[in-house]
Formats: structure tokens, C-alpha cells, sequence
């Protein structure tokens, strides 16, 4: 593990924590958006050189040079590896945009502070290792969003409900695994604890009511960072035996499928948006229990696609319920003539979520299919049945918000100067990531190795050689010298598989 | 200059222009700076020409150095080497790809320059060739892919771009709803297309589209799989391609994507799109050689096609739809000739087919005038009497085919009826239950969900200028 040059690392935690604390203070209103912003920018910045950083000196972790638990004598509080590197500009990304989009008046200062603090602690939990710190920073991660509730004066018993079954399964979890650390149910309490966090299927019915009762703003971060999956990936699974997984994998795929379906008879927008969002964070769980170096690679990819993809598209909805209030399917609204950028952009969002081919999703897709094929064959169905079904959602919600007769109205309805920077940097990621994704997928690909390895650590398996046996995914040309086809000769050996079984 | 790299330039080039034209007219658009009427259509003429000449160059070197298959490796796209994860980028040239690229320029450049005129000052002119620029290029990319992510590539764009045409006239529900009803066929289609993907990788171990293309160049390739293989694989890639060419029973898509403005009806719809199932039939050919129930399959689905389209085009009261199911009747044949091993024949029908449906569509707003000159050209009217065929049948039966005729043969709504109101039915039951469950939770009683007026509510001016101030 080397040490960065700059204390980056908490550079990028501290800085919204600080613009928090100014904006407690109420400065003026105009103020609150230019604290926001700086704080949010400068969390970006400093997340991104600690990965450019890493890339540069080719290490494979890092952390600051002045980390307190290093000072301390013992493991660092803030790191980064391969899988939390690229992560955390993303994060921070996603929050720079959702400032950037968000207007003046919806930024006041207790809101703004909630969403910085936000910032802060998800930050600090993706780059924490530390079990119990990660724990403790995934409970801190749900008191922002219910403070919000319980001021606004909205339900908060479902909320409540499931997050504090989120958070004691954790602890009974990670309690029990500190006992015995080859418990089988304590591996099960923290896998149901972070299927209750990203509202896997049937204990999703906090996301719609989070998207009904909080600001759109902070109901978009709270999940679309999917901090489900990456506690998944940090407590669960190096240590989570297969038919675990299997079984975890099923129920995300049921989710999937189930959420893509009500997706399509919602009427209201933020119902829909909540349920599309879940099919999608369903799908990166899929990947993530295949356990295969491909399948994660998948889910890793994936994974940052939808976050991406599904903030702007929850952008141009929040955009648009700016101007026109809280928005109903069942309605056609005709705002196309209006503002056709954002149209675009809600249309390549949702397109870039659904992994159409020349998006950033696309790739996640086949690798997520890739992976799951070679677990269950009937998995990697389901994959591309749910991709069809949100298609069809996406395009309802555009068709639904953009045509129709046009309204007359009397007020400007475009987009403003920090908005169109918002689309126009969403919709450079999308398309950029779709048309030149080697590098990204390089990076996840390492991430998903050190997982894999992980896991053979823990269960004491060698990491099995990939297969010999070249398949040129996707070549129409025939091989040089084509094989004769033989019913006994079996397909070749499964990448990872017997990892995977362990 | 070798012929390597002038084959190399010539097909790079052919892709290349659509992709320029679409950067340039999607970028300006995106940017707000969009191109005048005068400057799109050029780019576009200049584009289409290029892209054009270049198909044609391609072919000319083909046929003075007798080659049949020109491959343009553009290499990894994505690779994982050590998994053995390749995602290639690779276009090729061959007897199908390039008299397909060829009509597809010629088609689309005409209808480029016809609706220039046609959409003159209309509302959605830009995104007309926006969505012209994307399918343009989809096509292009489809008819010379030379892998399944690149094929799927062009075939999403053509997808996507026909729905958004579709709805072109958007102020109007009908159009929007007969979009989102193309739309929901293709991604269908889609899913069928991606599935026969994964059972190729499932039965085979491999991913390599090859498999399904054979050894040799088209169409004499020998595709390697298993009888059964190729059954199971080849009927999912014919729901795809029912899907894409309107086959019974997706045909009900057809005549709705004629509420499009008339030049992307006859060059998409009418030309085109409709033909894009048969062209991916076509591609995957080989493997129909290898089980005789498959070709039977493709045979009868194009029969029975070809059947329906001719007496449902009997009934229709509008020439667009008329033209719509005449359309569906030959792509009916030519999927017939693609299941009895006429590959030729099938290429050539389409090519002829896509031209002569063309014309008849960019002159049906004309048909009233056309009618007259060929009535005072013969001296007197057009015969209005039955066809001979139905002259013999009973007035019941007469009376029965007119019906099916009339109600599209049903296909509509036995979707609508089988797959659809169930599907629909259970998750709005599934959503009602969801609420009651969070009124449980909560014990708050949720909004219940009512049916709207088709309005929309206004924005509220003062929050709206406060905004903008």
C-alpha cells in the first residue's frame, strides 16, 4: 500500500463535511449553492487525483500520508484499492451533478448541509475496509434522509422500519462473525442486511415510499451509489459460501423481473423512477453473486453505468418537476417543444441504463450476461427479458413526458446555463463511456480478480486458470480452421466456476 | 496503394460518412446550435454520397480481384485477455453486406432529398434528420456487420430511430401510442436476438457468431452445430426477425408505422426496416441448411404471412396501409424463398421490392391524381369488382375473410388479449397490494391511483419565473 503524496483521501470526506457545518450557520441563500458546489467540486477533484494517483504509481492500494489509524499504529481508516478507486469520483461526481441540476430554491440550507453530510459519510464508506467502520458509516449513511423526513413532517414508519433492520442485522452480523468468523449464519444475517439496504424483493417497500415522501434529490442519492453492493462486496462476499450466493441470486433476479414489470404500470413518475432504478440494481446483484471474474466485471461495469445513468435520468425527472410539479404517467405532457435537450438527454439516460448498445451500459450488460450464463444459462435470459422490459418502461416515461400537444405557457420553460452543463456532462459520460469503455472495464476487471482471490483465500481454493479454449465473442468471420461440431465434446471449461462452487 | 488498404479506406469510409453526418447533426442539436434546412440537407446529400461511392468502390475492387469477402478488422473493442473476453469490432463485405449497403444509400439518399421538400418548414424538420442520421447509420452498421455486438449495434439504431419516426408527429396521441406499440414489438425482437445469443454460448461454449454463419463465405457457408442446435437457436432468431418484418403475428406494427410522416414510411417501413429480419435470415443462413424443420418453420411462417398480408391489403380504406400489407406480403415470399434455399433469389427480390415500394410510397400522396391520369389514360374507370379468386367463394366466407381482413387478422388483439391484459393485470394487482402493504407499514393511506384526464397540469408561473430571474 503506498501513500499518496496529498492526503486526498480525506480531502474529499472532510470537504462537504465542513461546507456542512458553514451552511448550519445560515449563511445567506445565495450563498448555500456556491458553498455547495465548491464543496462538492472539490470532493470530486480530490477523489480523482487519489485515482489518478494510484494509476500513475500502478499500486494497488493506497491511503493518506497523515491517516489517523496509520498514525496510530494500526490500518489506515481511509484506503483505496482497485474496487473503491473509481468508485469514489463517481460518488462524488453523482452529487456534483445533483448540485449542479438542482435550483436555487430547492437548496436551502438544511437541506443542502443534509445532502453534504451525505456526501461525507458515503465517501468515508466507500473508502473505508475496516468491517465495523464500514457498518458504523452505513448506519450514520441512513440518519440524513430520515432527518429530512421526520422535518418535513412526511411518514417516516416504513423508513424507520427497515433501516433499523438494516442496521441491527448488520451488527448481529458482524457480531457474530467476530465470534465465530466461519459462521454460516452470521454470513446470512449480513447478506439479509444488505438486501434490506438495496430493497431486494420482498423487502423493497421503502424505496417507492422514500421517492414519494423525501425531495427527489436526496431519495436519488441515497440509492442510486448503491452502497448495498459495495458493503456486499466488503463484508459478504469473500466469505460467503455458494449456496448462499445462488439463492441471493435467484431473489435478485426475481426482483429484476418483478420491479421491471411494475415499472410499466406506474402513474407516477417517481413510482416508476424507484422501480426502474431497483430492476437495474437487482441486475449489478446478479453479477455480483456469480462470483466469477467475468460475472463481477460485469456487475462492477454495470454498477457504474446504472449509478450514472440512473442519476441524470432521475435529473431530468427532477428537472422537469421543477416546472411542471410531481409528474404523472398518465398524462401526455407535450413538453418536447419545450425543452428538447432535456428530452435527449432523459432518453439517453434511460437508453444508457437499459445498456443500448453505444452507451455505457452496454458493456456491463454483455459481461452481466456473459457471467451469468455461465452459472445458469436461464439467468442470462431473465438478464435480457428485464433489459427489454425497462426498454419499454424508459420509452413509455419519454413518450408520457415529452409528447402530446404542446402547452402554452408564459414563462421560460428551458433549461438554465448549471443545468445544460449537468446534461451535457451526463451525456458526454454516457456516450464516451459507450464508444472508448476499455479502460474503465480494465480497472473494474482488476477488482473483480482481487475479489476472486479473496474469496479462494478465505475458502482455501486455488483460483482456478482461465480456459484455453479462445472463444472470439462476437466474431461473425468463421475461424481459420473451424472446428466440426461434436454432441460429446462438452463446452469449455467455465471460467472461474469451480471458484464459484467452492 | 495496396488493395488491402484501399478496400480498408473504401469500407471505412462507407460507415464513416453516416457516423460524421450523425456527429455533426446530433451535436449541433445537443448544443443548441442547430444547422439551417439548407445546410442539413446538404450534409446529408454529401454524406449519403460519399458513403455511396464508397460502397460501390468496394464492390468494383471485389470484382476485379475476384474476392468474395472482404474483412475490415477494426480489432478489440473491449478485451479481457486472460478471460478470453473479446468484444471485436470487425465489418465485412461480402455478396450480401454490399448490395444491401449499396440499397440502403441509394434509398435513404433519395428519401433524403425527397423530404427535404416535403418537411420544408416543419416543426420537426431537424429532428426528422436527426432520427434519419441515426437510422441511416444503424443500417449501415447492420448490413456490413461483422460480429453480433456490431450487428446488434445498427440493429438497436434502426430500432429505435423507426419508433421515434413513428411518433414523429407527436402533438397527436395516435402516433405516440402507435410508437410505443413498434417499440415494444422490436424490443421483442430484441430479447429473441440476444437469447439465441446466450443458447449459442450455452450449447456451443462459445460466443462467436461465426458458428452460426458457417465456414465458407456467403452463402455457401456450413454452420457448425447440431441439427437440434440449430433448431432451438435458428426459431429464436426467426421471432427476432418476426418481429423486425412485422411476420404474423407481430405484423399488426406495420400499417401503425405508417402514421409516420410518408418519406421514413416508404423508406423505413415501406423499403427498408421491413426487410431487416429478412436480411438477418439471410446472414445467418447456414444454419437453415442444417435442419429441415427450421426451413419448414421459415417457409410456412412466410407463407402464411404472405397469406394474410394479401387479403388483409384487400380491405384497408387508406393507400398507405394498403401499401403497408402489400409490403408484408412480399416480405412473406421472400422469407418462403429464404426457408426453400433461395438465397439469391431473396436477395434480389428484396432489392426490387424495396425500390418499387419505395415509389409506390413517396407517390401515394399523389394516388388521386395518379388515378385520374390512368382513368382518362384508358377512357374510362377502374374495375371495382372482386377478384376472380373470391368471385367463387360463399358470401359467408366472403363475409369471414373481409372481417380478418378488416381486424388485421386479429393479431393485435390476441397480443393484446394473451399477453398483454394478463401481463398488465397482475402487476397493477401486484401494485395495489404494494400499497396496501405501506398503509400496513405506515398507517397512512396512500393515494389511490385514478385515471387522469389525457392533460397535463400547467407549470406554475411565479416558482417558474423566480427561476429564471
Amino acid at each position: 500500500m503506498i501513500e499518496f503524496a496529498f492526503p486526498w483521501l480525506s480531502l474529499a470526506v472532510v470537504a462537504p463535511l465542513v461546507a456542512a457545518a458553514l451552511l448550519l450557520r445560515r449563511p445567506l441563500p445565495e450563498r448555500v449553492r456556491q458553498i455547495s458546489l465548491i464543496a462538492s467540486t472539490v470532493s470530486f477533484l480530490a477523489a480523482s487525483a487519489a485515482w489518478i494517483e494510484m494509476l500513475a504509481r500502478a499500486a494497488t492500494s493506497a491511503a493518506d500520508r497523515w491517516d489517523i489509524g496509520s498514525l496510530l499504529g494500526g490500518t489506515p481508516l481511509l484506503s483505496i484499492d482497485a474496487l473503491s478507486a473509481p468508485l469514489l469520483p463517481l460518488v462524488a461526481l453523482l452529487f456534483v451533478l445533483t448540485v449542479l441540476a438542482t435550483l436555487r430554491r430547492k437548496l436551502q440550507n438544511f437541506a443542502s448541509a443534509g445532502l453534504l453530510i451525505s456526501e461525507g459519510i458515503l465517501l468515508a464508506t466507500f473508502a473505508c475496509r475496516e468491517p465495523w467502520l464500514i457498518i458504523a458509516l452505513l448506519a450514520a449513511g441512513t440518519i440524513p434522509p430520515w432527518i429530512e423526513l421526520r422535518l418535513n413532517q412526511k411518514p417516516l414508519r416504513i423508513f424507520t422500519l427497515h433501516m433499523g433492520v438494516f442496521v441491527a442485522l448488520l451488527v448481529a452480523g458482524q457480531g457474530m462473525l467476530s465470534w465465530d468468523s466461519h459462521s454460516v449464519l452470521a454470513v446470512g444475517l449480513l447478506m439479509a442486511a444488505v438486501l434490506v439496504r438495496s430493497g431486494i424483493a420482498p423487502v423493497h417497500a421503502w424505496l417507492p415510499d422514500l421517492f414519494h415522501n423525501a425531495s427527489f434529490g436526496t431519495a436519488l442519492l441515497f440509492v442510486t451509489p448503491m452502497v448495498g453492493a459495495y458493503a456486499t462486496m466488503r463484508l459478504v462476499l469473500p466469505i460467503a459460501p455458494e449456496w448462499v450466493l445462488r439463492g441471493i441470486t435467484l431473489l435478485s433476479v426475481l426482483t429484476a423481473i418483478y420491479a421491471a414489470g411494475m415499472a410499466l404500470v406506474q402513474i407516477k413518475a417517481r413510482r416508476m423512477f424507484s422501480y426502474l432504478f431497483l430492476s437495474h440494481a437487482s441486475l449489478v446483484f446478479v453479477g455480483l453473486e456469480t462470483a466469477t471474474t467475468i460475472g463481477l466485471t460485469g456487475a462492477l461495469c454495470a454498477w457504474v453505468a446504472i449509478a450514472l445513468s440512473m442519476t441524470g435520468f432521475g435529473i431530468t425527472l427532477r428537472s422537469i418537476e421543477a416546472r411542471m410539479g410531481r409528474i404523472r404517467l398518465d398524462a401526455f405532457l407535450g413538453l418536447y417543444e419545450h425543452i428538447p435537450r432535456l428530452a435527449v438527454l432523459f432518453l439517453i439516460t434511460g437508453l444508457a441504463a437499459i445498456g443500448f448498445p453505444g452507451t455505457a451500459g452496454f458493456v456491463g450488460g454483455e459481461l452481466l450476461v456473459e457471467g451469468a450464463v455461465q452459472i445458469y444459462p436461464l439467468m442470462g435470459v431473465a438478464v435480457v427479458v428485464v433489459a427489454a422490459l425497462n426498454g419499454i418502461a424508459v420509452l413509455r416515461a419519454y413518450f408520457r413526458i415529452f409528447t402530446g400537444a404542446r402547452r402554452p405557457v408564459t414563462v421560460d420553460l428551458r433549461l438554465r446555463p448549471p443545468e445544460r452543463v449537468a446534461v451535457l456532462a451526463l451525456i458526454f459520460l454516457m456516450i464516451g463511456g459507450g464508444l472508448y469503455p476499455q479502460p474503465a472495464v480494465m480497472q473494474l476487471y482488476n477488482a473483480a480478480s482481487n475479489l476472486v482471490n479473496q474469496r479462494a483465500a478465505y475458502f482455501g481454493v486455488p483460483v482456478p486458470a482461465p480456459t484455453l479454449d479462445p472463444h472470439h465473442h462476437g466474431a461473425i468471420t468463421p475461424p481459420a480452421n473451424p472446428a466440426p461440431f461434436s454432441p460429446e465434446a462438452s463446452p469449455p471449461a467455465r471460467t472461474q466456476q469451480t471458484l464459484a462452487r467452492s | 496503394m495496396s488493395r488491402d488498404v484501399l478496400t480498408t479506406i473504401l469500407g471505412l469510409t462507407a460507415v464513416g460518412a453516416p457516423a460524421m453526418l450523425l456527429a455533426i447533426v446530433g451535436l449541433t442539436a445537443l448544443l443548441g446550435r442547430p444547422l439551417s434546412e439548407r445546410l442539413t440537407a446538404r450534409l446529408t446529400q454529401v454524406a449519403v454520397s460519399i458513403g455511396l461511392a464508397a460502397s460501390i468502390g468496394v464492390l468494383a475492387v471485389m470484382l476485379t480481384t475476384g474476392s468474395r469477402n472482404v474483412v475490415i478488422d477494426l480489432g478489440n473493442w473491449v478485451a479481457l485477455d486472460q478471460q478470453h473476453f473479446h468484444l471485436h469490432v470487425k465489418f465485412i463485405f461480402d455478396r450480401l453486406s454490399v448490395p444491401f449497403a449499396i440499397l440502403s444509400f441509394v434509398l435513404i439518399g433519395t428519401i433524403g432529398a425527397f423530404a427535404k421538400n416535403y418537411l420544408h418548414r416543419e416543426a420537426g424538420f431537424q429532428r426528422f434528420f436527426l432520427l434519419y442520421g441515426v437510422f441511416l447509420f444503424g443500417m449501415i452498421v447492420a448490413s456490413v456487420a461483422g460480429t453480433i455486438e456490431t450487428l446488434f449495434f445498427g440493429w438497436e439504431l434502426v430500432g429505435l430511430s423507426s419508433a421515434l419516426l413513428v411518433a414523429y408527429f407527436h402533438e397527436r396521441t395516435g402516433p405516440v401510442v402507435n410508437g410505443q406499440r413498434v417499440w415494444s414489438i422490436y424490443r421483442i425482437a430484441d430479447a429473441a436476438f440476444l437469447i439465441a445469443a446466450v443458447t449459442l454460448h450455452h450449447n456451443t461454449g462459445e460466443g462467436d457468431f461465426g458458428v452460426l454463419m458457417g465456414s465458407g463465405p456467403w452463402p455457401e457457408g456450413l454452420a457448425a452445430l447440431s441439427s437440434d442446435q440449430a433448431l432451438i437457436i435458428g426459431l429464436l432468431l426467426l421471432a427476432a426477425a418476426a418481429g423486425k418484418s412485422a411476420l404474423i403475428p407481430f405484423s399488426g406494427w406495420l400499417p401503425r408505422a405508417m402514421e409516420g410522416p410518408t418519406p421514413s414510411s416508404a423508406v423505413f417501413y415501406g423499403a427498408l426496416s421491413v426487410h431487416l429480419g429478412a436480411f438477418l435470415l439471410l446472414r445467418v443462413s447456414p444454419i437453415l441448411d442444417l435442419s429441415i424443420a427450421l426451413s419448414g418453420c421459415v417457409v410456412a411462417l412466410g407463407l402464411a404471412t404472405a397469406v394474410f398480408a394479401v387479403i388483409a391489403a384487400r380491405v384497408q380504406t387508406d393507400v398507405k396501409s394498403s401499401l403497408a400489407f402489400a409490403s408484408l406480403t412480399q416480405v412473406g415470399i421472400i422469407t418462403a424463398e429464404i426457408g426453400l434455399g433461395f438465397r439469391y433469389i431473396a436477395l434480389v427480390h428484396i432489392i426490387g421490392h424495396a425500390c418499387l415500394r419505395t415509389l409506390q410510397l413517396v407517390r401515394s400522396p399523389t394516388l388521386l391524381q395518379d388515378y385520374r391520369a390512368l382513368e382518362n389514360a384508358i377512357g374510362g374507370h377502374l374495375s371495382l369488382e372482386a377478384d376472380p379468386l373470391l368471385r367463387g367463394l360463399p358470401d359467408t366466407w366472403r363475409e369471414r375473410l373481409y372481417r380478418f381482413g378488416l381486424e388485421r387478422g386479429y393479431f393485435d388483439a390476441l397480443i393484446d388479449n394473451v399477453i398483454v391484459a394478463p401481463f398488465v393485470g397482475f402487476f397493477q394487482w401486484c401494485n395495489r397490494q404494494e400499497l396496501r402493504w405501506a398503509e400496513i407499514l405506515s398507517g397512512v393511506k396512500p393515494e389511490v391511483p385514478t385515471k387522469t384526464p389525457q392533460t397535463a397540469p400547467p407549470p406554475d408561473p411565479a416558482l417558474v419565473a423566480e427561476e429564471h430571474r
